[in-house]
């Protein structure tokens, strides 16, 4: 028989030690009060994110104490060639952190999965016409790399780089976005090559890797992210790509056609990525307004964000004006290309206006 | 999800990779690591579609518990000894939390498997969740707890303190210099599969018996991560084994990344834990009990020493005399001398210690009184001001440290510094291995092979140059770590809050140069250094 272990636990002791108990010096100094907040109280966003990245401008005494074996450690300011007078006053307009990335994330993760719970259901798949199943193995299909790739490759990549915590934590959530979202166009492709229907859930490989309307857009893809400077990288990716490829595709075209061609599934899911898009334009725009406005900086870089939109809309048109075949492959074909394309662009140019940008002149052509 | 649904999705999510053919993507952070030879390995498996859900849950459990801690009225019950201590831990940990999701890119870059980018881009998020969510507990102390002092100027002070920087080196690893050595055998091998279970368990632990329950609550749930993260870590060690090429710099850097990791970790973690509590049951672990436990047995017995079968060279060597600093030369009772001699330049109060927890010190640590009671009682005598100087300026029988120029942890084992003139600068190191870190490991050459992506050892290294040859009042004030009132000090040397007389004011620490021990060192001549060397050597701390 083995002898019992006498029990040991520590103490509980009351301690008095709640705030107010006493007053001293600073006793009431209960708000972190080394930065200003942007309004008169201070978020919970921002107190968990600001200056959590130190910044030698800021309260960084003793400099970055690694470098890199052919340049300065930390946060350079050189890794783009965009200029601000003050990188810290960016602040995500969605607020990111912790609790906003998981519940919003999983409010779309339970929205997807009782979508395609209730589509098998429904056997919601049998009444797809063979060209929408077609489109749907070919388009969506492809387009999930996409995706992936920008999520891995592209905003994975930057969050590395920016100068301030703010920036790279927003850029962080837009990768975490693009994957999930990647993923579930996989898992959707997944259930759909699994249903009784006439699907090749392997057929997106080759049309990604082969399909001459797609090759542009992976051309642009894998151009993005032969990118070295992190700022060009977000502007060329959300600013010209999402906008001229990514929302062409999405928004015009299979938002516009999926329900007209029996297709309740495919606009749930893919909103989800419209959504996520819309709140990382959110703080794209708001960073990128930042710098056009800024007082020191601004002119130059509305400069330079022209030579960016010279490089990337060319390609990006390109891309787009590839994808055209695809707008004929549905049965029900409610919007052509060019309207969709029109639409696109007005869009685009829009939000070069808000930025302060010109237009580019390829976008009249 | 099942587990044959999740392999089948998985597989499918592997589709989404492709080799590139139209552009190769930039090298932005290069490594001297190859892996043309690598067996592809797959990490543990996670898909989006679960991970979400589950880390809200795991959220949902936290949040509730700290509401559950304000509406229980927890801070009645925590000794404030203990949540001091956290103003300089909660200041330090959520940098390195957020550069391990800077450094998931990093490895992206160098491993060409996109199975394991998966699992690195989703470790990246978990980070962002770490940060933020410690970020967060801190702010819940600072306003619950009786002294918000530290905590309301926490990454300010963390950014130009001289223990924060030490903490740093922590999160800078993981970020800099060569690819896989900062993001995989830095970071993931060693910080996070040995370093996060003192960090992570043993620490909320003795939070828990200090009555901190949230402590434990977070970082329980930190911890919980932790998993797929040495799984992603162990991938790619496995890849990088497969090249013979990669030996001597894994060898290097499990050499490095130990080392500094047992520097820095062992240095805060052990003064926490052994002198943050009030906690003084003899059967209760000491840290020396719990290193054993966590770091020798769970990690370099379980862990380390498989990997010799694949033909690596562990260092054995290392391990054994990171154990015998721990329990024969005294280093966390060193790291913890140090921080209360330096108590006007902290941004949290240090307690003193009593017979108890003298006695439960002789008890773990035998001889333990005899080298380090009389400065604690001297400590003591010297708490309040009016009539003595802070104790780093009175005569107590301790001379004020070099900096280790690697660590940055003092050289507190005082016979074992090393002093050489590197880079044309006579600068001082705790060990051997601090010196070859700097000399040999962080250079663009190792072992007469190119080293380009290696990283240096740059910045201001040791903080009192910063401050050399001024007042002690001028630089608290300098750094900020002044209360509300603009003359009281935030940091003191006792818990005493409710007498104005027991706190030191700029006034009471006015007078006193504070002088850079390197800065100094540099200034005298050879013979001088010589006969100053040696006299710090032979004031050692080993045990008789």
């Amino acid at each position: 028989m083995t002898e019992t272990k006498q029990r040991s636990f520590p103490t509980i002791e009351f301690t008095d030690s709640e705030a107010g108990a006493l007053e001293f010096p600073s006793s009431t100094s209960r708000a972190y009060n080394y930065y200003k907040p942007a309004k008169l109280r201070a978020t919970m966003y921002e107190d968990v994110t600001v200056d959590v990245q130190p910044d030698p401008e800021r309260h960084l005494s003793q400099g970055w104490i690694y470098g890199f074996g052919d340049g300065p450690g930390g946060y350079p300011k050189e890794w783009t060639a965009a200029r601000s007078s003050n990188w810290h006053a960016f602040l995500d307009p969605n607020e990111e952190w912790d609790q906003t990335i998981y519940r919003n994330n999983s409010a779309v993760v339970h929205q997807v999965d009782l979508c395609l719970q209730n589509a098998k259901r429904a056997r919601a798949y049998d009444s797809w016409n063979p060209a929408w199943l077609k489109f749907i193995e070919r388009n969506l299909g492809a387009w999930m790399h996409a995706e992936n790739g920008l999520a891995l490759h592209v905003f994975t990549s930057i969050q590395r780089s920016g100068p301030t915590n703010m920036i790279n934590t927003a850029v962080a959530v837009n990768a975490a976005h693009k994957m999930r979202f990647a993923q579930d166009l996989a898992l959707f492709n997944l259930d759909l090559s699994e249903a009784d229907v006439p699907f090749d859930g392997a057929a997106h490989k080759e049309v990604w890797k082969s399909a001459p309307e797609w090759q542009p857009t992976r051309e642009v893809v894998e151009r993005l992210t032969a990118v070295g400077d992190w700022c060009e990288l977000l502007f060329a990716a959300n600013i010209v790509f999402e906008q001229l490829v990514g929302s062409l595709f999405r928004t015009e075209l299979v938002m516009q056609i999926a329900a007209r061609n029996g297709d309740y599934i495919t606009p749930t899911i893919v909103g989800t990525g419209e959504y996520d898009y819309d709140r990382d334009l959110g703080y794209t725009r708001n960073l990128f307004r930042l710098l056009t406005r800024d007082a020191e900086y601004g002119e130059t870089n509305k400069v330079l964000f022209g030579e960016w939109l010279a490089t990337w809309v060319p390609r990006c048109l390109d891309a787009a004006h590839a994808l055209q075949p695809i707008w004929s492959q549905p049965a029900e074909k409610s919007v052509t290309f060019a309207s969709s394309l029109d639409a696109a662009k007005q869009k685009f140019r829009s939000l070069l206006e808000d930025l302060g940008l010109d237009s580019p002149k390829e976008l009249d052509q | 999800m099942s587990r044959q649904s999740l392999t089948k999705a998985h597989a499918k999510i592997t589709e989404l990779s492709w080799e590139p053919t139209f552009a190769t993507p930039a090298t932005r952070f290069g490594t001297d690591y190859t892996f043309e030879k690598a067996p592809k390995k797959d990490p543990l498996k996670q898909i989006m579609r679960s991970y979400f859900p589950m880390e809200e849950e795991k959220d949902n459990r936290v949040y509730g518990a700290m509401d559950g801690a304000i509406r229980g009225n927890m801070f009645r019950q925590v000794q404030q000894r203990w949540l001091e201590w956290q103003k300089l831990f909660l200041s330090i940990i959520p940098f390195p939390e957020i550069s391990a999701a800077r450094a998931m890119p990093m490895a992206i870059d160098a491993v060409p498997n996109p199975e394991i980018h998966n699992g690195l881009a989703v470790q990246m998020i978990d980070e962002v969740r770490h940060s933020t969510i410690q970020m967060n507990l801190k702010r819940l102390y600072m306003n619950n707890y009786i002294d918000p002092a530290g905590f309301d100027m926490t990454e300010k002070a963390f950014a130009n303190n001289y223990a924060g920087t030490i903490g740093r080196q922590f999160g800078e690893g993981f970020i800099t210099g060569d690819a896989i050595t900062a993001a995989n055998i830095y970071l993931t091998v060693v910080a996070e599969t040995a370093f996060t279970n003192t960090l992570f368990v043993a620490m909320p632990d003795e939070a828990a018996a200090n009555g901190d329950y949230l402590l434990p609550t977070v970082f329980h749930s930190v911890q919980s991560d932790e998993s797929r993260h040495i799984s992603n870590g162990y991938s790619i060690l496995l890849m990088a084994l497969a090249d013979e090429r990669n030996r001597p710099l894994l060898e290097r850097d499990l050499r490095y990344a130990w080392w500094n990791n047992h520097c820095v970790v062992d240095a805060a973690i052990g003064t926490f834990i052994e002198y943050g509590t009030k906690d003084r049951r003899k059967d209760r672990e000491s840290y020396a009990e719990m290193w054993r436990r966590w770091i020798y047995d769970d990690y370099y017995r379980s862990y380390l020493l498989p990997l010799e079968k694949y033909g690596l060279t562990i260092p054995h060597d290392l391990v054994e005399e990171a154990w015998n600093r721990i329990t024969n030369k005294g280093y966390v009772h060193e790291v913890a001398r140090f921080f209360a001699t330096g108590w006007p330049v902290n941004y949290w109060r240090i307690d003193a210690m009593t017979d108890k927890d003298f006695e439960w010190f002789e008890h773990k640590y035998p001889g333990w009184y005899s080298k380090y009671g009389k400065w604690w009682e001297n400590y003591n005598r010297l708490a309040y001001p009016g009539r003595n100087k802070p104790i780093a300026f009175e005569e107590v029988g301790y001379q004020y440290p070099h900096r280790c120029w690697t660590c940055m942890v003092p050289a507190l084992i005082r016979e074992d510094m090393v002093v050489e003139k590197v880079d044309d600068q006579w600068r001082t190191y705790c060990s051997e291995t601090c010196y070859w870190t700097d000399a040999v490991a962080f250079r663009g050459e190792y072992d007469g092979r190119p080293t380009p992506n290696m990283g240096r050892l740059t910045g201001f290294r040791e903080w009192e140059t910063l401050h050399h040859n001024k007042d002690l009042a001028d630089i608290v004030q300098d750094l900020g770590y002044v209360r509300d009132d603009g003359k009281t000090l935030i940091g003191q040397p006792h818990l005493d809050l409710d007498d104005p007389k027991k706190m030191w004011t700029l006034d009471d620490v006015r007078g006193n140069t504070f002088m850079s021990p390197n800065v100094l060192l540099n200034e005298m001549s050879d013979a001088e250094r010589e006969a100053h060397v040696a006299a710090y050597r032979a004031n050692g701390t080993t045990a008789a």
